[in-house]
């Protein structure tokens, strides 16, 4: 079948989508945005999160064909946010914090935290900030500076957050 | 929270932002799975669902005929190449794809290559594999019974599953003082099997080119170099003809390290094919069949005096190999390090008997950020102090203040004959007693247990040994563990680093490049890292047992003096002195006596790419090269206190805080060293608290996805609270020591502690890990379990 979306503020299509294929699949190998990561493919680990209308999803549990007309926005659009050759402050962020170690979790928590900084007012409480971050693992970093990344992004200027 | 100290780091030091995150937070990182090449297929292995089985008859005929698969690789096609099997790291040999039996649940069958992934994976379900179900071997404790099936009845003349017996300090000794000991005690304590389960799986692009004989080969490799040796001696195929290439990693943590049969089948695959062919493994084939960790069942005994003086230290181990002896460690130590088990106090007497079998199991036992076995080492001997402190009624932290080995003890030799190059473990553990305000946290323990409340202060001291290793004593299947580097300079005085080392996340871009700018005074941004290529890289054995920094790091230091020192001499002719009458400032040389007079290293670059006449003999460019040897281990140690509170009503843990202070020497960049602490700590918490690779009566992996096998996530985790001393090594060139594992070895017991603390009033004094609920709840009920078998 063929698969329209908006991906990143593009129209994008991808066709021969079998049914069964899921929209991270989609994405990494019809769409060439391999930011979103698989790790588990059983949506235990968030490193696939990107958003779906705004909700973050893993991307290995939506089939692709329920993003059919919908918006859906990766780690690669988030540049484009702030335009084509700045980092996003949550990118930003994670860089000054040292966040990031071999980083395939990476892409998936900077959505989520994206996500997080998008709803909130101000910067978020501890205990907020690490349920929004429950769905997402990492093995290297014990999450203390990717707390801190959020801190950060949260307490600078920014458009999109 | 930080507590730093003075210690006059270099200025090139210091908590520099990452180099390789530019790439990573626009997702722009190249993993093995983002690769794609023109025309590539894609592979996927059929798994064997018996732990123990005879394999009657493989038929792959549908398969075969499925409209978009190209090969259908078994083991006979495999046996037909002398493929069939592969020899593991530590001398043993592994199925590659089961010919005769299968011996894990898990193990490979045979391999698809289809035009798509989906394809490969539809296609698996069409091969009809008969198995004949023969009795598992699931409790290592039975592996020695007279009645227990044998494994490896591959081996001709093998009738039992023992590997090996290895044995460590003296008997007779160890024996004489725990007689004479006013008091002994005893436990058995289980280091439970764990998996390191990286975010990245493994997985492989194999590109055989027919016409130039070229195999080129993406892995999920922590040791690139070792790798295409392998391959070389494996396959036959010629050394120069093969290139690993290990891209970006998803982690690795140790469980990348060994070769799968998965890479080898891709290899295979585009050998048959003529297309590249990429594998790469899910969650569940991850957990279930690559490099497990642990699984040590032991028993320790200490002998000590009445006021507390801890004499003697004895062990028995039973170690789990699983089916295939395939740990990933130096040749001569079938244990690892685990002789470093003696921990970090002055003993009288040690000794240690290690005894390995085979199970129906994945392989590994070396994976996880383990240092060789020191975490099942500090586990054990921080326990038992534990244990003994019980028994005496004294305070954990005084009865370790009191054993440790005091400054002017260094260098110091163990009773198992390790050398620990240097320490300051007193004002170490004291610094971290100060910072969890440990005097205050007993007074609070006393009345809160006043009140019934449960909690619990866990310490733990532990002392590692990393960065192998001195090529004279250590080797993986006779490769010695010494390490290249290049550094190139450029005319412009940018430099090109090239290092045998493979970063997995440690961030060797930034730290390395800050080495070399460290010697040569020169902006770390201007040195540009190469890794990862065996292409474009010197020979070394790779990134594991905390031994990059130890062992690369110093051959960068070596490599960049030498640079240096050959800058020197181009100075010397472009200042018209004498080289010995240079001085070197940290960014210049420059003519004693006349600081004025003096050229940087971008200067003399220039000058040594120039028509600039040089003294006879002088060789034009900076370029140069070294291999390192290391003389000794480093030996990083580490103070943590761990403070939980424990619901007698639901057996819940709530993991209050986790204070660390690391000793690793000079610290190159403390923005990343505090980040490999955390992710220690981190592992330290599942560990202890939740993650388990067990098995039931069948042989059945009961921890084969992240639903089973729990892994700490921002909920779980406290902030963290650093702390650090220096005490540099004596013996490597910047004095740094190593840090990727530490956290990993000495948090278990701290938590572990701190639960079995917190559970006193019920009188407990040992529950092996993880203490979930259900365990703490059968422990407070007196009736702790066996936490590597289901549930009984």
């Amino acid at each position: 079948m063929r698969v329209t979306m908006t991906v990143n503020g593009e129209t994008m299509t991808a066709d021969n989508v079998w049914e069964g294929e899921s929209l991270l699949f989609v994405l990494r190998e019809r769409l060439a945005l391999p930011g979103s990561k698989n790790a588990c493919e059983q949506g235990e680990c968030g490193s696939c999160t990107v958003l779906l209308d705004d909700v973050p999803v893993c991307a290995c549990l939506v089939a692709a064909g329920q993003a059919a007309g919908r918006q859906v926005l990766t780690v690669e659009g988030l540049r484009a946010l702030a335009g084509q050759e700045q980092l996003h402050p949550v990118q930003q962020a994670f860089i000054d914090a040292g966040a990031v170690q071999c980083g395939f979790c990476t892409p998936g928590l900077i959505v989520q935290a994206y996500h997080l900084l998008r709803h909130s007012r101000g910067v978020p409480a501890d205990p907020d900030i690490r349920e929004a971050l429950a769905g997402n693992l990492c093995r290297c970093t014990g999450y203390e500076k990717i707390l801190d990344a959020v801190r950060l992004a949260a307490g600078r200027p920014g458009d999109a957050v | 929270m930080t507590a730093t100290e003075q210690h006059g780091a270099p200025a090139a030091f210091g908590p520099m932002r990452r180099k390789e995150d530019a790439r990573f937070v626009r997702g722009r990182g190249s993993y093995v799975d983002d690769i794609v090449l023109p025309g590539m297929l894609h592979g996927a292995v059929l798994r064997s669902p018996h732990a123990h089985a005879r394999i009657t008859s493989i038929d792959t005929a549908a398969a075969e005929a499925h409209p978009k698969v190209k090969a259908v690789i078994t083991g006979q096609t495999l046996a037909g190449l002398n493929l069939a099997w592969m020899p593991t790291l530590s001398n043993d040999t592994q199925a590659v794809l089961a010919t005769d039996k299968v011996r894990f649940q898990g193990q490979e069958v045979a391999f698809v290559v289809a035009e798509d992934r989906y394809s490969a994976r539809d296609a698996l379900e069409l091969i009809e594999v008969d198995y004949e179900a023969l009795p598992a071997v699931v409790d290592a404790r039975r592996a020695l019974d007279a009645d227990a099936p044998v494994i490896r009845d591959d081996v001709d003349g093998r009738t039992d599953n023992h590997i090996f017996d290895w044995e460590t300090g003296a008997a007779a000794r160890t024996e004489e003082v725990f007689r004479d000991a006013e008091v002994t005690v005893a436990e058995d304590i289980l280091y439970p099997r764990v998996h390191p389960a990286p975010l990245e799986t493994c997985g492989a692009v194999a590109d055989f080119d027919k016409v130039t004989g070229k195999l080129t080969v993406w892995e999920t490799t922590q040791a690139p170099h070792a790798h295409r040796t392998l391959y070389a001696i494996v396959a036959g195929l010629p050394e120069h003809k093969i290139r690993v290439i290990s891209p970006d990693i998803g982690g690795g943590f140790g469980g990348k390290v060994g070769i799968y049969p998965g890479y080898v089948c891709a290899v295979v695959g585009s050998i048959v094919t003529g297309k590249p062919v990429k594998w790469v493994e899910d969650r569940s084939e991850n957990l279930m069949s690559t490099a497990f960790a642990r699984d040590f069942h032991m028993r320790g005994e200490v002998a000590a005096s009445r006021d507390g003086r801890i004499r003697a230290v004895r062990v028995s181990v039973l170690a789990d190999h699983g089916a295939f002896n395939g740990t990933a460690q130096p040749t001569k130590y079938p244990a690892g390090f685990f002789g470093v088990f003696t921990g970090s106090y002055d003993l009288e007497a040690a000794d240690c008997k290690v005894t390995g079998v085979y199970t129906n199991k994945a392989p590994g036992g070396v994976a996880y950020a383990c240092s060789f076995r020191i975490t099942e080492a500090v586990y054990l001997v921080e326990r038992m102090v534990d244990v003994l402190a019980y028994r005496l009624g004294m305070d954990p932290a005084e009865l370790r203040m009191r054993n440790l080995l005091r400054p002017d003890q260094f260098p110091y030799s163990s009773q198992t004959g390790w050398v620990y190059d240097s320490g300051d473990y007193q004002r170490q553990l004291a610094l971290a007693m100060e910072l969890a305000g440990y005097q205050e946290l007993r007074a609070e323990q006393r009345e809160r247990r006043e009140r019934g409340e449960l909690m619990g202060i866990g310490v733990s001291f532990f002392t590692e040994a990393v960065g192998a290793g001195p090529r004279k004593h250590m080797d993986i299947l006779g490769l010695g563990m010494a390490d290249g580097a290049d550094l190139q300079m450029h005319p412009t005085g940018k430099a090109v680093l090239r290092i045998s080392v493979q970063t997995q996340g440690q961030g060797h871009e930034t730290t390395f490049a800050q080495i070399v700018a460290n010697e040569l005074g020169i902006p770390a941004d201007d040195v540009e890292v190469v890794h990862g290529d065996t292409d474009s890289t010197p020979f070394g054995l790779g990134t594991y047992g905390s031994r990059s920094t130890p062992v690369s790091g110093a051959a960068t230091a070596v490599v960049a003096r030498k640079v240096r020192e050959r800058a020197r001499i181009v100075a010397s002719a472009m200042l018209e002195v004498s080289p010995d009458d240079l001085e070197w400032d940290g960014a210049r040389w420059f003519v004693r006596g006349d600081p004025d007079q003096g050229k940087t290293i971008p200067e003399i670059a220039f000058a040594a790419h120039s028509s600039l006449e040089l003294p006879d003999g002088v060789e034009g460019h900076l370029d140069a090269q070294t291999v390192y040897n290391p003389p000794s281990l480093t030996y990083p140690s580490g103070a943590y206190i761990c403070v939980v509170e424990v619901d007698p009503g639901t057996g819940g843990v709530k993991l209050r805080r986790l204070v660390a202070v690391d000793d690793c020497g000079v610290r190159i960049n403390p923005m990343i060293v505090e980040g490999q602490v955390h992710g220690g700590l981190a592992d330290g918490v599942g560990m202890a608290l939740m993650q388990v690779i067990a098995f039931d009566s069948d042989g059945n992996c009961l921890g084969g996805s992240f639903m089973d096998y729990l892994l700490p996530t921002a909920m779980e985790c406290p902030s963290w609270e650093l702390g650090e001393t220096v005490t540099p090594s004596p013996h490597h060139p910047i004095g740094a020591k190593g840090v990727g594992e530490s956290a990993t070895v000495g948090s278990p017991p701290a938590v572990v502690n701190a639960v079995i603390d917190a559970l006193r009033p019920y009188g407990v004094r040992h529950a092996d890990m993880p203490l979930t609920p259900a365990q703490i709840w059968r422990t407070i009920q007196g009736r702790p379990f066996r936490t590597d078998l289901a549930i009984t």
